[in-house]
């Protein structure tokens, strides 16, 4: 430090009041700086400071020691992790889920976004815009309750309908099979509206002159759907693409854990719930670490790497 | 419209845009609709015609029983404080955070920005920041559902985009007047950033309203509940838990789904009657960030 502050004021020329120039241009920008220390404390100690503590993960971690205090162990936890079965299987169940995602979550706004454009009565258009945000501003928590009561095997309305046309009543949430499909549909019914923001903001940048002139062409509205607005709104399909892969790894512990019960953990296991069962309820805090630092580097290489094949196809990418 | 210049396909497409988009839209009121409705339906009567939507008579004695309930009470208090405190904390921050960044001469303000958003792509993880809460006296507080997660990248670097857009004019007669940043930042960016602010309540406050993770890991006790996990327990939960621990003074059982019903109508109504007035703002607001800065 005092080296570089004797360089700075070395090479800088004094100001007028005597100060080294370095020192006179933050007291210049006070303010400025003033104002960026809360951001910049809160970034380090909520962000930073648990980035060292996934030093757990190589530590046989005990609170009263600490960090610092408890033994290392090195790769110990991650020789265990790779070699569990149950880390295959949640491994299986958040990349299956995270891939059932983007096949059918991730197209359905911008479909909708696609159609919404094309309704011609803006009173109309403003009316079902309204609607389908609605359930963005919805807890997973309040979904979960609909869910389990409206499918309840013993009272749920859909059960009594399916009893009173005279067939078996179905346990939705406690059959393994049914879970991938109700995990899809709510996240489509949450989250597909309030997506379409981003989509129909980029269809409505695309200049009206591009459909006049392929319309002029003789293209009919699917013609012009292909070649003027898909091209025009590829790039944002693009980066939103890039920032799912990067979430390849994690599917939101507050959608799946309303959902889980013990009959579908088999499936319904993921990342997010089983470090929470094995490091906050079982207490196994390092194992728990290692999982959760796992989970981190995979997606970030997913990241870089989806981001990498999309500059390479000659795409903006994110950066 | 000009039917007569559209050809059969045209038409098609445009029945099948209009149909689509309204299915859609009803099934996303559908639930909402059912589970208000079922909140004032008598029990039998929900049990006899499960899809009748407008019961014979109205009944509110699930509402009127909730009322007997402190934890409704207590979830209630603690979410509108979390929110509210939450919410003015957030934006605060944000302002002055946003501002400062938003000056793009501002020496070490790429290193800060740096810093910032290698926290988008990477964090620590449930365990390390459990014990972070711990560490510095968070745990089991109220505070601990509001400080982790008040300033978060990805808005922060929005508002700064919103920011970098003023114009530097509007603030330099301020500046030439002798004004200070603070001052140019509450005179002048600050009124002038209010559909990006209004965003960016919204966003906090949905989130703190609807969260429940942080109340899972960080707090233990029950009086500090936000009210989802209130509901998580009545609702998902057995709601039989109630009657065990000799909450519900009726002795018919049947009466506890109409009370699940009413407590997830208590739970969304305030977010649900101030979206529509907040609406306008967001679908502008989202698009601050669209511009990279």
């Amino acid at each position: 430090m005092t080296k570089k502050t004797t360089a700075a004021a070395a090479a800088g020329k004094p100001a007028g009041n005597g100060l080294p120039s370095w020192l006179a241009y933050i007291a210049r920008k006070k303010y400025l700086y003033i104002m960026l220390i809360p951001c910049v404390v809160y970034f380090f100690i909520f962000n930073y400071i648990p980035m060292y503590g996934v030093l757990i993960a190589f530590k046989d971690f005990n609170f009263k020691l600490g960090i610092l205090g408890s033994p290392w162990i090195g790769f110990e936890n991650f020789e265990y992790m790779f070699g569990l079965s149950d880390f295959y299987e949640v491994l299986r169940n958040s990349i299956v889920l995270s891939v059932l995602r983007m096949i059918f979550t991730f197209p359905f706004p911008i479909i909708l976004a696609l159609l919404m454009n094309d309704i011609a009565i803006p009173k109309y258009q403003k009316t079902v815009q309204t609607i389908i945000y609605l359930p963005h501003f919805v807890s997973w928590v309040v979904i979960g309750g609909i869910l389990v009561n409206f499918l309840s095997p013993t009272n749920g309305a859909v059960n009594n309908i399916i009893k009173s046309m005279g067939g078996e009543p179905i346990f939705f949430l406690g059959d393994p099979k049914y879970f991938r499909t109700l995990v899809v549909l709510t996240s489509i019914w949450k989250d597909s509206g309030w997506g379409t923001i981003i989509y129909l903001a980029a269809i409505t940048s695309i200049p009206a002159e591009l459909y006049e002139a392929s319309t002029m062409d003789g293209a009919n509205k699917l013609q012009n759907l292909w070649y003027v607005t898909l091209p025009s709104i590829k790039s944002t399909v693009v980066i939103m693409f890039i920032l799912q892969m990067g979430r390849i790894m994690s599917n939101g512990f507050e959608q799946v854990y309303i959902l889980q019960n013990t009959r579908n953990l088999s499936v319904s296991d993921v990342f997010e719930t089983y470090t929470y069962r094995v490091g906050m309820v079982g207490g196994r805090y390092s194992f728990a670490t290692t999982v959760g630092l796992f989970t981190s580097v995979v997606s970030i290489i997913f990241l870089l790497a989806s981001n990498k094949l999309a500059n390479a196809l000659g795409e903006e990418g994110i950066w | 419209m000009n039917l007569k210049k559209m050809s059969g396909f045209d038409i098609g497409y445009k029945v099948f845009v209009y149909v689509f988009c309204t299915l859609f839209a009803l099934i996303c009121l559908y639930p909402m609709i059912c589970v208000l409705s079922y909140s004032v339906t008598p029990y039998m009567e929900y049990l006899e015609h499960p899809l009748r939507l407008i019961p014979s008579h109205f009944d509110f004695s699930a509402y009127q029983k909730l009322l007997g309930f402190d934890l409704v009470y207590s979830g209630y208090r603690n979410t509108i404080f979390i929110t509210v405190v939450g919410v003015l904390l957030n934006i605060f921050l944000m302002c002055i955070s946003a501002y400062p960044l938003s000056k793009k001469d501002l020496k070490g303000r790429n290193f800060v920005l740096g810093m910032i958003t290698v926290t988008m792509f990477f964090n620590g993880g449930m365990i390390p920041n459990f014990y972070l809460v711990r560490t510095i006296g968070l745990y089991d507080t109220i505070w601990s559902l509001i400080i982790p997660g008040v300033l978060g990248a990805y808005n922060l670097i929005l508002m700064k985009n919103f920011m970098t857009q003023i114009p530097d004019s509007l603030e330099e007669s301020a500046v030439i007047d002798g004004a200070n940043e603070f001052v140019v930042l509450f005179r002048i960016i600050i009124p002038l950033s209010k559909p990006a602010i209004a965003t960016f309540i919204i966003f906090h406050a949905v989130a703190q309203w609807n969260g429940y993770f942080n109340a899972i890991l960080y707090t233990v006790k029950r009086s500090l509940w936000p009210l989802m996990l209130v509901l998580r327990e009545m609702v998902v939960e057995d709601g039989m838990n109630m009657v065990n621990q000799g909450q519900i003074s009726d002795s018919s059982l049947t009466t506890i789904f109409t009370m699940k019903m009413a407590i997830i109508i208590i739970a969304v109504l305030p977010i649900i009657c101030i979206y529509p007035f907040l609406q306008q703002y967001f679908t502008k607001g989202l698009m601050v960030g669209s511009v990279k800065g």
